[in-house]
C-alpha cells in the first residue's frame, strides 16, 4: 500500500499527463512525438494542453508513420534527447518491431555499452472497447521477451505517474502500457513529487489463503474477485508486479510462500504469455511451500472479436477469477 | 597505435590525405578477406572495396562533431571517420579490445567518439537513426549534421520514405547518401527499382545531386554543398553516388554468377577510385611516385600491425556476456 490515505484524486489520464508535464519541465531534453499528440492531445485526450505549455517543438505531431517516427525518436535518444513516443494503440507495436526490438533494445549491448537509447514507448493494451481485433490486443508479453527492453504496466493513477517518471529518467528503452479502458479510473495521487521505481512489486491487498498476481487493469479484477471470495471466508492477497521487466521475483515468491497458493491473471493471451512466465517464477521459487499447482488466467487464445457478447468472453473477469480462487483454495 | 604519418607541405593538400584514407580502407578490407579465407575470422564481412571514394569524400566534408550512420558494408565509413584499424580488427575478430568489446562485430561497429552511430544489419534502418540525430542536433541547437549512408537496396525499404518525408517537413540537417553499387546482394538494381532513384527524394522536395562515386573530389564537392545546406538550415539533401562493389555481396560470395567478369574488370581497371586519384595526383604533381610508394608502405605496416593487434587481443571474459544489456 504505497499511496497515502489523505490525498487528492486524479484519473489515470491526468496522472500520466502530470508525469509528462513534470518531466518536461524538469528536463528540456524530454519531448513527445507521435500522431495527434499536439493540438488533438491524442484520441484519449491524455495529452490535452501539453502543447500549450511546451510548444510544437517538444510536442511533435507526426505523419501516420509509426516506424519512421519511432526510428527518429531512437536516433534522437542516441544523441542526447529523451523522447516519449506515442504509439496510439498497442496493436501498432507490430509496425515498430524493428525499431524497438532490433534497434533500441540492442544498441547498448551491440556497441559494447557505448551507445544508449533512453526513450519511452507509451502505448495501450486492453480489450472490451468494442474496437475489434486490430485495436484491442495486449502485446506486453512480446516486448517482455526481448533483452534490453524494460516493460511497465501500471494499474493505478499513482503507479502510472510514478512509473512513467522513472521510465523517462531511465537510460534504457522502456515500453509503457496503459490500459485504454482505464484513463478515466480515479485514484489518489499526492501533490508532492514522487517516483515509483521500475522492478518493485506492490501488494494491493493483503491476504493469507491465496496469492493473486495481477497486472494492469487485471488488478481491479483481482481486487473485486478478492471481495467476492471474502464472503466465502477466503482471504486473498493481490500483488501487482507493476513491471514485467525488471521483475520483482522475490515479492511474488514471498507472497506465494506465505499463502501456499497462487494464480496469475493477465490480459494478454494465455498461450506463451505473461501468466506462463510469472507462474514459472512462482513455481520455481516457492515449490516446497505450495499446496496446489499455480494457476493461470489470461485472455482466450483467439483474435479479439467485435461483437460485445463475444468480446466479453475473451477476457478474465472477476466472476471467473473468483470461481478459480474457490477451486484453488477449497478443492472439491 | 598511431596512424601512418602523411606527407605534408605546400602543394600537397587534402587529396593526398583522402588518398591515404581510401588506401587504408582498401588495405584493411584486403586483410579482412584474407582472414576470412584463412578461417581466422568468425562470421562474415561485407567488403567496401571499390566504394572508398564515397565514404572518404563524404566524411572529409564533415566536422568532428557530426554524425554518421553506416550499413552492413560499413568498414569504410568507420575508417573514414577516423577509427583505428587495430580496434576495428579486434572487433571483427570478436576480441575484448574491439570498438564494441567484440559484442557487435563487423555489422554493428559503432564509434561514438567519432560520431559513428553504428553500422546496421537491417537494411535502411540507419536512415531513421540519422534523421533522429538530425532532429536532436536541431533541438539542441548544436549545428551538427547527420549523414546517412545506405546502398541502393535500401530504396526498397518503406522506412526511408517515412523519414525523408519528416526530414523535409521539419527541415532537418541530414544528408542521405545513396551508394548505388548496382547490386542489392545478388540482384541488379534494375530488377528491383521502378522509376528513377532521384525522383524518390524529389517527391518530398529534397534536392538530389547525382555524382560519380568513383571520383573522391566530386563526391567531396557534392557532399560539402549538402552539408553546408543542412548546417545553414536548408534541410535535407540526397546524394546519388554511382559506384561499384568490386567484390561479392560478402566475403563468401566468390562465384558472382549474377554479373560478368568483363564488367568487374572494367570497373576495377578503368574506374577504380584509388587508381584514378593516384593518376591525377601524379599528373598534377601533387604527389610523386615515391610519395605514393611510401604511403603504401606505411599503411601496409599500419594495417599489418592492426591485424597482429586484433589476433593477439584477448577474447572477452565470460562475465561480459551479461554486461551492457541495460545501462
Amino acid at each position: 500500500m504505497t499511496a497515502p490515505v489523505e490525498t487528492r484524486e486524479l484519473t489515470m489520464g491526468q496522472a500520466v499527463r502530470e508525469a509528462l508535464a513534470e518531466e518536461m519541465r524538469r528536463d528540456r531534453t524530454v519531448l513527445l512525438i507521435g500522431e495527434d499528440v499536439a493540438e488533438a492531445g491524442s484520441p484519449f485526450r491524455v495529452l490535452a494542453g501539453l502543447v500549450d505549455e511546451f510548444g510544437t517543438e517538444r510536442v511533435m505531431d507526426t505523419p501516420i508513420s509509426e516506424p519512421g517516427f519511432t526510428a527518429i525518436a531512437l536516433g534522437a535518444a542516441m544523441t542526447g534527447l529523451r523522447p516519449v513516443v506515442d504509439i496510439m494503440f498497442g496493436d501498432f507495436l507490430t509496425l515498430v518491431m524493428d525499431q524497438v526490438v532490433n534497434q533500441a533494445a540492442k544498441v547498448h549491448y551491440m556497441s559494447g555499452g557505448k551507445l544508449r537509447a533512453p526513450m519511452v514507448v507509451r502505448t495501450t493494451l486492453g480489450a472490451t472497447r468494442r474496437s475489434a481485433a486490430q485495436h484491442s490486443q495486449s502485446l506486453h508479453a512480446w516486448v517482455s521477451h526481448v533483452p534490453g527492453l524494460k516493460v511497465a504496466l501500471p494499474s493505478t493513477p499513482y503507479d502510472a505517474k510514478g512509473l512513467l517518471k522513472s521510465a523517462i529518467r531511465d537510460d534504457a528503452p522502456v515500453v509503457f502500457f496503459e490500459d485504454k479502458m482505464d484513463f478515466a479510473v480515479r485514484g489518489p495521487v499526492p501533490e508532492e513529487e514522487y517516483l515509483v521505481p521500475l522492478g518493485v512489486a506492490d501488494v494491493k491487498r493483503e491476504g493469507d489463503d491465496v496469492t493473486i498476481v495481477a497486472t494492469s487493469s487485471m488488478v481491479r479484477v483481482a481486487l473485486t474477485a478478492a471481495d467476492l471470495v471474502a464472503a466465502d471466508g477466503i482471504s486473498a492477497e493481490v500483488i501487482d508486479p507493476r513491471t514485467t521487466v525488471p521483475l520483482d521475483r522475490e515479492a511474488l515468491v514471498r507472497s506465494a510462500v506465505k499463502t501456499g497458493r497462487a494464480i496469475v491473471v493477465d490480459e494478454g493471451c494465455e498461450r506463451y504469455g505473461v501468466t506462463a512466465e510469472l507462474a514459472a517464477v512462482i513455481t520455481e521459487g516457492a515449490f516446497y511451500h505450495l499446496d496446489a499447482p499455480v494457476r493461470r488466467l489470461g485472455a482466450m487464445d483467439v483474435p479479439v472479436p467485435f461483437s460485445p457478447v463475444l468480446e466479453d468472453l475473451t477476457v478474465p473477469t472477476a466472476d471467473r477469477l473468483a470461481d478459480q480462487l474457490r477451486q484453488l483454495v477449497r478443492p472439491k | 597505435m598511431s596512424r601512418a604519418t602523411l606527407p605534408v607541405g605546400p602543394g600537397r593538400p587534402d587529396w593526398l590525405r583522402a588518398y591515404a584514407d581510401m588506401l587504408r580502407i582498401r588495405l584493411f578490407e584486403q586483410r579482412v578477406d584474407e582472414l576470412y579465407r584463412a578461417a581466422r575470422m568468425p562470421g562474415l564481412a561485407h567488403l567496401y572495396i571499390g566504394q572508398e571514394a564515397v565514404a572518404v569524400g563524404v566524411c572529409h566534408a564533415l566536422g568532428e562533431d557530426d554524425y554518421i550512420t553506416s550499413t552492413h558494408r560499413g568498414h569504410g565509413h568507420c575508417l573514414a571517420r577516423g577509427a583505428s584499424v587495430d580496434r576495428m580488427f579486434a572487433e571483427l575478430l570478436g576480441r575484448a579490445h574491439g570498438y564494441c568489446k567484440g559484442k557487435g562485430g563487423s555489422m554493428h561497429i559503432a564509434d561514438q567518439e567519432r560520431g559513428n552511430l553504428g553500422a546496421n544489419a537491417i537494411v535502411g534502418a540507419g536512415a531513421g537513426i540519422a534523421t533522429g540525430a538530425a532532429l536532436s542536433a536541431l533541438r539542441r541547437g548544436t549545428g551538427q549534421v547527420a549523414v546517412c549512408f545506405f546502398g541502393e537496396g535500401a530504396l526498397g525499404q518503406g522506412l526511408l520514405y517515412e523519414v525523408m518525408n519528416m526530414a523535409a517537413l521539419w527541415r532537418l540537417p541530414v544528408v542521405y547518401v545513396c551508394e548505388n553499387n548496382l547490386y542489392s546482394e545478388y540482384t541488379h538494381f534494375r530488377e528491383t527499382t521502378a522509376g528513377t532513384m532521384g525522383a524518390r527524394a524529389e517527391a518530398f522536395g529534397i534536392p538530389v545531386e547525382e555524382v560519380d562515386g568513383q571520383d573522391v573530389r566530386a563526391v567531396h564537392a557534392a557532399a560539402s554543398r549538402a552539408v553546408t545546406r543542412a548546417r545553414e538550415g536548408g534541410g535535407p539533401s540526397f546524394l546519388h553516388c554511382h559506384t561499384y562493389r568490386q567484390r561479392g555481396h560478402h566475403v563468401g560470395d566468390v562465384d558472382r554468377a549474377y554479373r560478368t567478369r568483363d564488367e568487374e574488370r572494367d570497373w576495377a581497371e578503368r574506374r577504380d577510385p584509388l587508381r584514378t586519384l593516384a593518376a591525377s595526383l601524379l599528373a598534377e604533381g601533387a604527389a610523386s611516385p615515391a610519395d605514393l610508394d611510401r604511403l603504401q608502405e606505411e599503411l601496409e605496416t599500419e594495417v599489418g600491425l592492426g591485424v597482429e593487434f586484433g589476433l593477439n587481443a584477448p577474447y572477452p571474459m565470460p562475465e561480459e556476456v551479461t554486461r551492457d544489456v541495460y545501462p
